[in-house]
């Protein structure tokens, strides 16, 4: 890589990009894209009340206990501390800027200072 | 959508803004890093410039990057970034009822500009669609305001990234922040015993199929939990002595 010149645009990527800004409208609105009437039954409203936590946990849990694909056994895990103490931060204050701040307090020193 | 003088003018876009400042630092971080990650895995500043402004998907697009520099072929890098925004596919289908009274291309706009954030803030507010047309308005009004700050917050901390590339050390791993952010969220969102059922087994499932392709843990893990949610809701409604 070092040995290319810095700074060339090839076609290739900027159409992969084009591709990639469709797939995102396409996906986003994939439900909403038709105009005929399609109502939700109502067994199907019900289970979406969950899909934002379990969305939202499935990113997130890989994120905090898993490294390389691996499962993080050790206890010497600068992302697990900062989630403990961030989810303690939120049910003590209620805020969520607050948890990213503590959270990122937590993190930067053990992550930079500590290499975990 | 935002362009839309009548809608900023509304006190709903305000309160939209109101709520959303907590999810700042995150996204600012977060597009920050994106930002960054582009350019070091190889991207001219054009390229990332251009992904940054165009695909407006972080998750996509830092899953995309690796294949990109790979050389791997176009449909692998669409069909990665088709299936890293699945979840998107879910939340359309709950949005539908809120954008349905639009013409299409104002939903495909509001769809282009929905995000986890702007999502999970909207429905948590507005956990209903609203019938009348002034209560659609405030609802339209409310996720304009959503769409519009986390689309400038994201592109200002992404190019801020691309820009500033060659100082800040990707190592460094501010892009925790966007992962501390979602967190928050998740607790905010942890009203029920239900709930909490359903982020439990997303967990477990998505660690443990971790492994497949194209982070298709995240979609099984979706459909795992909103799977044991409704089990247990109908299995609670019919036996009325289980506590929730």
């Amino acid at each position: 890589m070092n040995a290319l010149p810095v700074d060339v645009t090839d076609g290739w990527t900027l159409g992969v990009i084009v591709g990639l800004s469709l797939v995102t409208v396409i996906a986003r609105s994939f439900f909403f894209i038709s105009d005929r009437d399609w109502p939700l039954p109502h067994w199907a409203q019900r289970g979406l009340q969950y899909a934002p936590m379990a969305a939202l946990s499935a990113v997130v849990v890989p994120e905090l206990v898993m490294s390389q694909g691996e499962l993080v056994t050790g206890l010497d895990n600068a992302r697990l501390w900062a989630a403990a103490v961030g989810v303690a931060v939120y049910y003590w204050r209620r805020d969520v800027l607050q948890t990213i701040v503590f959270g990122m307090a937590v993190y930067l020193p053990l992550h930079i200072g500590w290499g975990w | 959508m935002f362009w839309d003088a009548r809608l900023r003018a509304h006190p709903q876009f305000r309160v939209a803004v109101r709520d959303f400042l907590p999810q700042w630092p995150g996204i600012a971080a977060w597009g920050l890093m994106t930002g960054v990650t582009m350019v070091k895995s190889g991207m001219s500043v054009w390229e990332a410039t251009a992904m940054a402004l165009c695909v407006y998907a972080g998750s996509s697009q830092l899953a995309a990057l690796p294949l990109i520099a790979a050389g791997a072929p176009a449909w692998v890098v669409l069909a990665t970034g088709f299936c890293v925004n699945l979840r998107f596919v879910v939340f359309s289908l709950h949005l539908r009822s809120y954008l349905m009274h639009l013409p299409r291309w104002q939903r495909l706009v509001a769809g282009y500009y929905s995000t986890d954030n702007t999502y999970v803030l909207f429905t948590r507010r507005h956990p209903e669609a609203a019938q009348a047309p002034e209560a659609r308005e405030a609802q339209q009004a409310y996720l304009a305001g959503l769409s519009a700050f986390n689309w400038a917050s994201w592109m200002a901390a992404s190019l801020l990234g691309i820009a500033l590339a060659n100082f800040i050390p990707p190592e460094w791993g501010l892009g925790f922040a966007g992962i501390l952010c979602l967190l928050g969220v998740q607790c905010s969102l942890a009203s029920s015993r239900l709930r909490l059922l359903a982020a439990g087994v997303a967990s477990v499932v998505a660690v443990l199929v971790y492994a497949l392709p194209y982070r298709l843990n995240i979609v099984l893990a979706i459909g795992a939990a909103v799977l044991a949610g409704m089990v247990m809701e109908e299995t609670r409604r019919r036996l009325p002595g289980v506590r929730s």
